[in-house]
């Protein structure tokens, strides 16, 4: 790395007296942004991890060790800060007298998974559709776009909330379910690539060489496709995790004893008229904090891996 | 030109068509609705009955055929909780849908094209980082929880506004802010960079060479082009509004066309879901196929390439 023209670029100008130590070339590469982003992410992934340790209650009433939490007369407690609110329960409790705070923590869980399992998912079922469908071309490619219509057709949401109801509703039937709905924007951007990558020179010398075209697929078009799935699949991060809050708000995703942050939301409904507000702010807080975070990490990377990228 | 708009409308038929075997079949695996029409304690007889009432004893081959017949001449089958056409049941829900949706794109447009000129004419300032958070916001914040908030600032806490329910000016207002925001946000983005893009173009700096003022350089030669792809995409966005506002009807307990098809679903109304989700596909699926069909028009190259 000593001696990468940026550096050496540098040194001619005068700019640096000398290489700069390893951490400060790596914060100097993240700047501009995704530094936030990047701490909010991986508390939560740290969060999710360490979820056990963290949580002051058990998510659940039910827990036989600490009886005091989740008793019916702590029901209702306001956050800690409040009149009637105790240090024992930061952030207040829900309806049956569960910690908001500890519910939180592990509804993280729940929304790491969605955002990696799901864009996972989804992901990988559309870059392969979408290299199959341009390279192949003919029917597959009728099949493939004609299917992707359809798809689009439906408000996502919409889709989902159907799929949902077909399966019985579990944590990893959502996240599968998020999957098989997203992949559709993967397979047309991916597809268009691929059509003007098989043009390429590399491409019709392989053919020559009497690659076949699974291999041509796999070592000559993937490759250079990865980049483009990769940045759709960081913007689609904040998107299947709001997706995922949807759905078990609506009591089709996440079933209610899990601390879901949805769910939570659907269960802060209760206690609204009576102006229980903590039941509802700190889930769609968690939300809002997480999609943002993802968001912005995805635009920043957009434009870090190829401005040509920037129409995604 | 003609060619293209064959194909272009034969590959929406087949999606159509798609569609409604996937509804048809999926929502045919949710369950029996028998079940849950019945009188708790029914007999097996009675279910029986009611099956081979609803045309429910068939194969799914059958009730698909006999599904699109019907369709094809108009018929959309009748409700089995409401029994009455579900096309009239439709079109009763359909006027407070178009109400919000209308509303909400309102609130979009004229909140989000303005911004995102004001940001583009003003790159790098304040106004820009502004609209820039505004448009993160908007993408970040879920609709159905923007209308908590709302009903909790608004309806509970202040009592300004009403909590659920339709009729009212009053009533359409915070339905309609939850719904629009994610729009506004998106409208923004995109008048910023058709703005921008706009403002770098050649006949742009001839404008200023030939020593227009600021104002009218922007007004009259940037706004007019920048404003076409953006009205585009907010006609495309309509669609969209109407058919997926699922979320925050049913909240605020709007009797829209989106709180239809949750009720049908979660009382396994086959009539109700099939017809909601293909009219929904019908409208996104044409408007989609009159901006390509406008785009290939102005634009020769697409219609080549096909």
């Amino acid at each position: 790395m000593d001696s990468s023209p940026v550096v050496a670029a540098g040194d001619a100008l005068g700019a640096y007296s000398s290489v700069p130590p390893a951490w400060r070339r790596v914060v100097g590469k993240l700047r501009g942004g995704p530094l936030i982003s990047l701490g909010i992410l991986g508390t939560l992934v740290f969060v999710a991890l360490c979820a056990d340790f963290l949580a002051p209650y058990p998510y659940n009433s039910n827990s036989r060790y600490t009886p005091e939490v989740g008793e019916l007369r702590n029901k209702y407690l306001p956050p800690m800060w409040q009149a009637r609110g105790r240090p024992q329960f930061i952030l207040g409790t829900d309806q049956q007298g569960r910690d908001i705070l500890s519910r939180l923590i592990y509804g993280s869980r729940i929304s790491l998974k969605v955002a990696v399992v799901a864009v996972l998912v989804s992901g990988l079922l559309g870059t392969a559709l979408g290299i199959l469908s341009g390279y192949i071309g003919g029917w597959v490619d009728q099949v493939v776009m004609r299917i992707t219509d359809s798809w689009l057709a439906l408000p996502p949401v919409t889709f989902a909330i159907l799929l949902a109801a077909v399966v019985k509703p579990s944590e990893w039937n959502i996240v599968v379910i998020l999957g098989v709905v997203y992949w559709t924007r993967y397979a047309r951007v991916i597809r268009g690539e691929v059509l003007s990558l098989k043009e390429r020179d590399y491409v019709r010398l392989a053919i020559v060489a009497g690659c076949s075209r699974l291999r041509i697929m796999w070592t000559h078009i993937m490759p250079n496709v990865a980049n483009s799935a990769v940045v759709i699949a960081t913007l689609q991060l904040g998107v299947v995790v709001i997706a995922e809050a949807t759905l078990s708000f609506l009591g089709v995703g996440v079933p209610s004893p899990q601390p879901a942050w949805g769910v939570m939301l659907n269960d802060g409904r209760a206690g609204l008229m009576t102006g229980s507000w903590w039941l509802s702010v700190f889930p769609g807080l968690c939300i809002m904090f997480v999609v943002l975070a993802a968001s912005s990490l995805g635009d920043w990377f957009r434009v870090w891996s190829d401005p040509q990228l920037r129409q995604l | 030109m003609h060619r293209y708009i064959l194909t272009r409308l034969f590959y929406a038929f087949i999606s159509l068509m798609l569609l409604s075997v996937t509804i048809f079949v999926m929502i045919r695996i949710t369950g029996d609705p028998v079940v849950l029409m019945a009188d708790p304690g029914a007999k097996e007889e009675d279910l029986q009955a009611l099956r081979v009432e609803l045309g429910l004893d068939r194969t799914y081959v059958e009730q698909y055929v006999i599904f699109i017949t019907k369709l094809a001449r108009g018929d959309f089958g009748k409700s089995f909780m409401y029994r009455i056409p579900v096309f009239e049941l439709y079109m009763q829900r359909l006027p407070a849908s178009i109400q919000l949706a209308g509303a909400a794109m309102a609130i979009s447009v004229i909140l989000g094209i303005p911004l995102g000129i004001f940001a583009a004419v003003r790159v790098n300032t304040w106004l820009d980082s502004f609209s820039n958070i505004f448009a993160n916001l908007g993408l970040a914040i879920p609709s159905f929880w923007l209308g908590i908030m709302f009903m909790l600032v608004f309806a509970v806490n202040l009592q300004w506004l009403p909590v659920q329910g339709s009729g009212t000016v009053k009533h359409i207002i915070m339905p309609a802010v939850a719904l629009g925001l994610v729009f506004t946000a998106a409208n923004m983005r995109l008048a910023r960079s058709a703005m921008l893009e706009v403002l770098g173009s050649e006949y742009i700096k001839l404008a200023r060479i030939k020593g227009l003022t600021e104002g009218l350089v922007i007004l009259k030669h940037a706004f007019k082009n920048a404003i076409i792809p953006v009205l585009t995409f907010a006609c495309i966005n309509f669609a969209l509004i109407l058919n997926g506002a699922v979320v925050v009807e049913s909240i605020f307990a709007w009797p829209g066309v989106g709180r239809l098809l949750y009720e049908g679903v979660s009382s396994r109304d086959f009539p109700v879901v099939q017809t909601t989700v293909i009219l929904g596909g019908v409208m996104i699926i044409l408007v989609n196929l009159l901006v390509d069909i406008l785009y290939a028009y102005i634009d020769p190259r697409i219609r080549y390439g096909q």
